[in-house]
């Protein structure tokens, strides 16, 4: 019998993410539930005004689904390592950098793509145009790839560690501050009718270069925190 | 070319050279910044726009080059230790930190004291200084992910990939940062001028840019050497050391 | 078999070191085809580094050099049975780095660790012991030549023992090889080979 190829390996390792997912349906909840009550912090916080609430949106959606990125991304690996499956994988004779593709695509799904979907909602709350909800979802879909990528990238350096949850942000915040400010000049640039389509695409770019070079940065990352 | 790599990985022989160097390294650098910041600080004339504040450029531009040098410094001794398993390319990164970390901090203190009569106020999220903060959190990452770790070993190859994925970043965050300045506010002053700095300033601030390398290079010098003797503070050469001290 | 076949593993001069002391040195040998070898040494004398180092996982902090000749299926402390999924999920995820498995060489070889029954139960209703066979069922799948097996006996009752050092046997007079660590000696009527961390040397 040979070994199954990297990307039907690949594919495997993403379904059995997603039942692990579906069998605890709270992880897939909290995200959605953590990006409600953060929507609600800010008309508590900045005043109740429309047209004020309106003018922050974008930002404000942005760096929610940022920080809902970040605390989910604290556990991609962490069960794994705990209970020795990270080890198996490491062994297996598929590439890890392809094998990781599967972690962060079920992170992105759980995530990203579902934050994406219900974004709407939140940014009818915030009093957000309508006609910049079309740009906020696609800006989010694009964007949010990139967030797990990256962010994955600071669970696995720091999944060896006992008390990773502070240090991953300190560790991967900055490195998503590009993305927020592409993501929230795209909403912002369709809330005044010009062309998002040019941010879009560099949000895209930087999708591109992060699928291309993240997942050798996470299997380097896995490596190091197995060993440690 | 070879026998000199393989010196390079024995702490004893880098210990020895690396005092030598700074011999002769500190000394010029010392000279060299307080003939460039003399000059720099009383002897150019005012600025026609901006008058004696501008003077700060002095440090606080070669504090944020060699701060943003440091961090390749940084990130490609860190890159030699995951590809060639040097030891003390795990020296130079680790040591590299606190000293970029530093001059980032120097680079924010003084814009911000410069923002003050420029701007009126201490903190103004311009670009640069924008992209400096960030150096600073990617720095502070690196420093606080040494010390997660127990394990030694391991926390120097981390901070290596972290190294390397910073370097991959700094450019797009950098040009981000520029982009996002510009949507918001068409800059009224910059920090640097275009091109139309005079001779009699730019001299100084060339002086100056050497002299921060330099330093950068003695402080890193004086960082490894601590480190290698509390790395090697069991082995025999650091015990003869130790030894042949008390003895002088 | 003897010197006639090639090795499987061989390691060339390991010396580990961990907080300033030595815990073993200049460690040299080959496993060959037919070999049961057992790892020696008293707790934290390096059984479970070692072991590592062999397998691939640590792959710096140690000096000398691994070359592995084959494919090897290395079983550590924790199980890594996900609670959420069931024996047979947790199986076929166990194996499907080295080929798709049908259902029935699945339940047979959960049958054989004495899981008949539990296939579809989940796990977190299961015990330690019990995770622990899941985890060695994959050893009657598997076509890896090489078993790295880090305290196997480790939450398996007395007849699983048996069972297991049976299967032992069973896999390196077929021309497999086995590195294990174990506190207790096998009851087994083949030529064990020992390392002790202690001596060093295989006795």
């Amino acid at each position: 019998m040979s070994p199954p190829g990297s990307l039907q390996f690949c594919v495997r390792l993403l379904r059995r993410q997603l039942v692990l997912a579906v069998r605890r349906p709270i992880e897939i909840g909290n995200p959605l539930l953590f990006f409600a009550m953060v929507v609600a912090l800010f008309p508590l916080g900045l005043g109740p005004a429309p047209d004020q609430l309106a003018g922050f949106a974008p930002g404000i959606l942005w760096i929610i689904a940022l920080l809902s990125n970040l605390l989910t991304s604290d556990a991609v690996f962490r069960s794994d390592f705990e209970d020795g499956s990270l080890e198996q994988l490491l062994l297996a004779p598929q590439p890890l950098f392809i094998s990781v593709l599967a972690y962060i695509g079920a992170h992105w799904l759980i995530t990203g793509l579902l934050l994406a979907l219900v974004s709407p909602v939140f940014a009818l709350m915030l009093n957000l145009p309508g006609s910049a909800v079309g740009t906020l979802v696609l800006s989010l879909l694009l964007g949010s790839g990139v967030l797990s990528l990256v962010g994955c990238i600071g669970a696995a350096l720091t999944v060896g560690l006992k008390r990773g949850g502070m240090l991953i942000s300190l560790l991967v915040l900055p490195l998503y501050m590009p993305v927020l400010i592409f993501g929230s000049a795209a909403v912002k640039a369709a809330v005044t009718g010009a062309a998002a389509g040019p941010y879009l695409a560099i949000l895209g770019a930087m999708l591109c270069l992060a699928i291309a070079l993240s997942p050798l940065a996470i299997a380097a990352g896995l490596r190091i925190s197995i060993d440690a | 070319m070879w026998s000199f790599f393989h010196k390079l990985g024995s702490p004893p022989w880098l210990y020895s050279i690396s005092g030598v160097i700074l011999r002769w390294l500190l000394p010029i650098t010392l000279v060299a910044l307080a003939v460039g910041l003399t000059w720099g600080l009383l002897f150019t004339v005012p600025d026609f726009r901006q008058g004696n504040s501008y003077r700060i450029i002095y440090i606080h531009v070669p504090a944020a080059v060699v701060a943003l040098a440091g961090y390749y410094v940084m990130a490609i001794a860190g890159a030699i230790n995951l590809i060639w398993k040097m030891k003390m390319a795990d020296v130079a990164m680790k040591s590299a930190a606190p000293v970029g970390a530093a001059l980032t901090f120097v680079a924010l203190l003084t814009g911000a004291i410069w923002g003050k009569p420029t701007w009126g106020t201490w903190w103004v999220w311009d670009a640069r200084i924008t992209s400096m903060l960030i150096l600073l959190f990617l720095y502070l990452g690196v420093i606080a992910l040494y010390e997660a770790f127990d394990n030694k070993e391991a926390a120097g190859k981390a901070c290596a990939v972290l190294c390397l994925v910073g370097m991959v970043n700094i450019p797009i965050i950098y040009k981000s940062v520029d982009w996002w300045y510009s949507l918001h506010q068409p800059a009224s002053i910059k920090f640097t001028g275009d091109s139309s700095i005079d001779t009699s300033m730019l001299y100084p601030l060339l002086l100056t840019i050497a002299a921060f390398y330099a330093l950068f290079t003695c402080c890193l010098l004086m960082n490894m050497r601590a480190e290698l003797l509390q790395r090697g503070a069991r082995t025999s050469w650091v015990k003869k050391l130790a030894l042949a001290g008390k003895s002088t | 078999m003897g010197h006639v076949s090639a090795p499987l593993l061989a390691a060339h001069a390991i010396s580990l070191e961990r907080g300033g002391r030595e815990l073993f040195q200049d460690l040299s040998f080959e496993v060959l085809p037919g070999h049961l070898l057992q790892i020696e040494g008293p707790n934290g004398a390096g059984k479970t580094s070692l072991i590592r180092i062999l397998a691939g996982l640590s792959r710096y902090g140690f000096d000398g050099r691994v070359s592995r000749y084959t494919a090897l299926l290395y079983l550590g402390h924790q199980s890594g049975v996900k609670a959420l999924l069931t024996p047979r999920e947790n199986l076929a995820w166990h194996v499907a780095g080295e080929g798709q498995y049908s259902d029935e060489q699945i339940e047979t070889a959960l049958a054989k660790v004495g899981l008949y029954g539990f296939e579809d139960v989940p796990s977190h209703a299961l015990s330690a012991g019990q995770h622990r066979r899941v985890n060695l069922a994959r050893l009657y799948l598997s076509q890896c030549p090489l078993w790295l097996l880090d305290e196997p006996f480790t939450a398996i009752d007395k007849t699983g023992v048996l069972e297991l050092e049976a299967l032992l046997v069973r896999h390196v007079e077929a021309g497999g090889a086995v590195v294990m660590t174990s506190h207790q000696a096998l009851q087994v009527t083949y030529e064990v080979r020992y390392l002790s961390l202690v001596e060093g040397l295989i006795l």
